[in-house]
């Protein structure tokens, strides 16, 4: 079992939601959209599913052309971020009514019902409405009536977007369990970037309607491809200055430099993009290694146990993660290092040309 | 902190009660006051005590007005509520022609009551109608003045043709707040076009429903206009629903005291019938939420 897409893209009303997209699923396997809001994960997903036809490229199943199945005639399932049951049946009929439309034998339902319910922990909650339980519990019910199907493509848009905290961390760590006991392609779509790894499997970034970059998860964090999928696949977004490379040393705007290691020394001169993520920005500590910046505290955040810096530096905007709960001043100015080790770099055109741990692989992609 | 006592508050809400007691309370109490009274004229009451209602209750005349009255709402309610969704689901769910379509079905709300009367007054008359000329013309036998049945027929229609559209719009509002992704999960569950409407359009209508068979029960319950305009209640007593009844024995007869004590009755009915209606449908929603 495998999904491909060819070539596919949508455009409504004049504008382009998905451009031309070719992407491969395959049978049991994770897979997550990752993307912010209105970066046409929910677009990709509906044609995925043939909610809506592309414009153009096929749609293959099993090396089979789907385009032009209906949504009713495919093998497949959906959660969507609102929590939707059947308002008047119970919790029971809903998990149900899928194998009842596929004219199951009442045995056969029954089972089904019990052991998805039983995986989705809703047994004691089986002869009540929608309306009567809690939002956790009406999205696991959407979700039973998912899998209950049997389905080969179960897409899940955003399922937990509109859960609370809690709810959201105790049903997350739960899909990699149902994804397991399915068997089916599993396709997640979710803005946030530590669901994507916390999921694992594959990650697919999504920026203004086009896939960035499709590969294995820490694969996907580690090499980015360019800037976009490494803004996107960091949370708080990477941060960036822009550098002038020159033989193995490289200039920083604020005149420190570093000194790059062999392989990195033989790429072209001239400018490079330097981005890093939250989390290596650091309170210098004159450490002599490390890059070191003076910067302008505009907000702190704090989490509990760390604190969010935003500053400026120069003509640039950073965020920092800083451990521990931080009292700075407003306005004051910090000083904050760098590692050099930490340093991802794009070339002019925003391509990755060297990460922390290794080189990029060389793909034609 | 200790209370502050400010009698002056009773100044802000001295207004309302000035106009409730003038709008509501003492015209109430005037209708109470005269049931139970008798009057001759030149301003001379006698207390009657219960005489009027006693009266009443043992009267045919309330019985079959009441009778008439009932079976009017039922049918209109079972003619209005169906075609109310019919028509709400196949008005178009978005575009201009969707806002086209959403100002014609408001133009009958929009037309008085005693117009709507007279438009099928003329409109049915077997002499001059159109309606009515064109039936004569085929053969049918039609004159709502001498037949009761086309009397009904004819109520009726102007009824449905009036408020229909409330109903209508009602039930879009309720159909256009549900989620699309419920029509989509619906698609991906095999779902026909009946069961989309049985397990979802329906049950996530069924708010907006409730007000609108309420609101269509009261408004059909007090029907006075459009039989009083088309043939004042006749032929005969066909259309005398409770209010052209009441008027006529208030003002035609000027029996005050028991049109008082009908009025009063008239009243209690309608609050009772809602009330039961209302309770009904509260405990339904309950049972189920429970179940």
């Amino acid at each position: 079992m495998s999904l491909r897409l060819h070539g596919i893209s949508k455009i409504s009303n004049g504008e382009t939601h998905i451009y031309a997209t070719d992407l491969e699923l395959q049978k049991g396997t994770m897979n997550v959209l990752l993307g912010p809001t209105s970066s046409g994960k929910t677009s990709l997903m509906r044609l995925m599913a043939g909610l809506d036809r592309p414009d153009t490229g096929k749609v293959f199943w099993d090396n089979v052309d789907v385009t032009k199945k209906r949504v009713q005639d495919r093998d497949i399932s959906m959660v969507y971020q609102q929590f939707v049951n059947y308002p008047s049946m119970t919790v029971y009929d809903n998990i149900a009514s899928p194998l009842k439309l596929q004219k199951k034998s009442a045995a056969e339902i029954d089972a089904k019902v019990q052991e998805m319910a039983e995986l989705l922990k809703l047994t004691s909650i089986l002869d009540r409405k929608p309306n009567e339980i809690s939002g956790g519990q009406q999205q696991r019910c959407a979700m039973a009536r998912a899998l209950a199907k049997d389905v080969g493509l179960v897409l899940m848009d955003e399922p937990l977007a509109n859960l609370d905290y809690k709810l959201r961390e105790e049903l997350r760590l739960e899909i990699p369990r149902l994804f397991d006991a399915s068997g089916s392609i599993f396709v997640y779509a979710t803005t946030e970037p530590e669901e994507a790894l916390l999921l694992g499997g594959n990650t697919a970034t999504l920026w203004n309607g086009r896939v960035t970059q499709y590969g294995k998860a820490m694969d996907v964090y580690r090499n980015p491809v360019d800037e976009t999928t490494a803004r996107v696949y960091s949370d708080p977004p990477m941060n960036f200055v822009s550098v002038q490379k020159d033989g193995a040393v490289v200039h920083f705007p604020n005149g420190q430099t570093t000194i790059l290691n062999d392989d990195l020394a033989r790429l072209p001169n001239g400018e490079y993009r330097a981005g890093f993520r939250a989390h290596h920005l650091e309170m210098s500590d004159g450490q002599s290694d490390a890059v070191e910046f003076a910067a302008k505290l505009i907000v702190t955040e704090l989490t509990g146990s760390d604190t969010y810096i935003h500053v400026n530096a120069r003509d640039e905007r950073w965020i920092g993660l800083i451990p521990g709960l931080q009292t700075f001043e407003v306005g004051q100015v910090l000083k904050i290092s760098l590692d050099p080790k930490n340093i991802f770099f794009f070339d002019k055109d925003k391509k990755l040309v060297a990460s922390p741990n290794h080189e990029p692989e060389k793909s034609g992609a | 902190m200790e209370k502050t006592v400010n009698q002056r508050a009773w100044l802000l809400v001295l207004p309302v009660l000035v106009l409730v007691a003038f709008s509501s309370i003492i015209p109430m109490m005037t209708v109470v006051n005269y049931s139970f009274q008798d009057s001759f004229g030149e301003n001379i009451f006698f207390w009657v005590g219960l005489e009027w209602y006693q009266e009443l209750l043992r009267s045919e005349r309330l019985w079959d007005a009441l009778g008439r009255q009932l079976l009017f709402s039922f049918i209109i309610l079972m003619i209005e509520i169906p075609l109310g969704i019919l028509v709400a689901l196949s008005m178009p769910k978005k575009g201009i022609s969707a806002s086209i379509c959403l100002v014609l079905m408001s133009l009958p709300l929009l037309i008085p009551y005693n117009v709507v009367g007279t438009i099928w007054q003329v409109f049915g008359r077997a002499d001059i109608g159109l309606l009515g000329r064109t039936l004569s013309d085929l053969g049918i036998s039609y004159n709502y003045s001498q037949n009761a049945f086309d009397a009904w027929v004819t109520v009726i229609i102007m009824d449905v043709w009036h408020w229909t559209s409330l109903v209508a719009l009602l039930a879009y509002a309720g159909l256009r707040s549900i989620p699309k992704p419920y029509y989509q999960a619906a698609m991906i569950d095999q779902a026909s076009r009946w069961n989309v409407f049985r397990y979802i359009e329906l049950p996530k209508m069924r708010g907006v429903l409730m007000i609108a068979i309420l609101l269509r029960f009261m408004d059909s319950f007090m029907i006075y206009t459009e039989p009083f305009v088309l043939t004042g209640g006749g032929p005969g007593n066909a259309t005398t629903f409770l209010s052209i009844d009441l008027v006529k024995m208030a003002l035609g007869q000027f029996d005050l005291g028991p049109a008082a004590a009908f009025s009063l009755m008239y009243f209690l009915v309608i609050l009772l019938i809602s009330y039961v209606f209302y309770t009904v449908m509260i405990t339904i929603d309950k049972d189920e939420a429970k179940q």
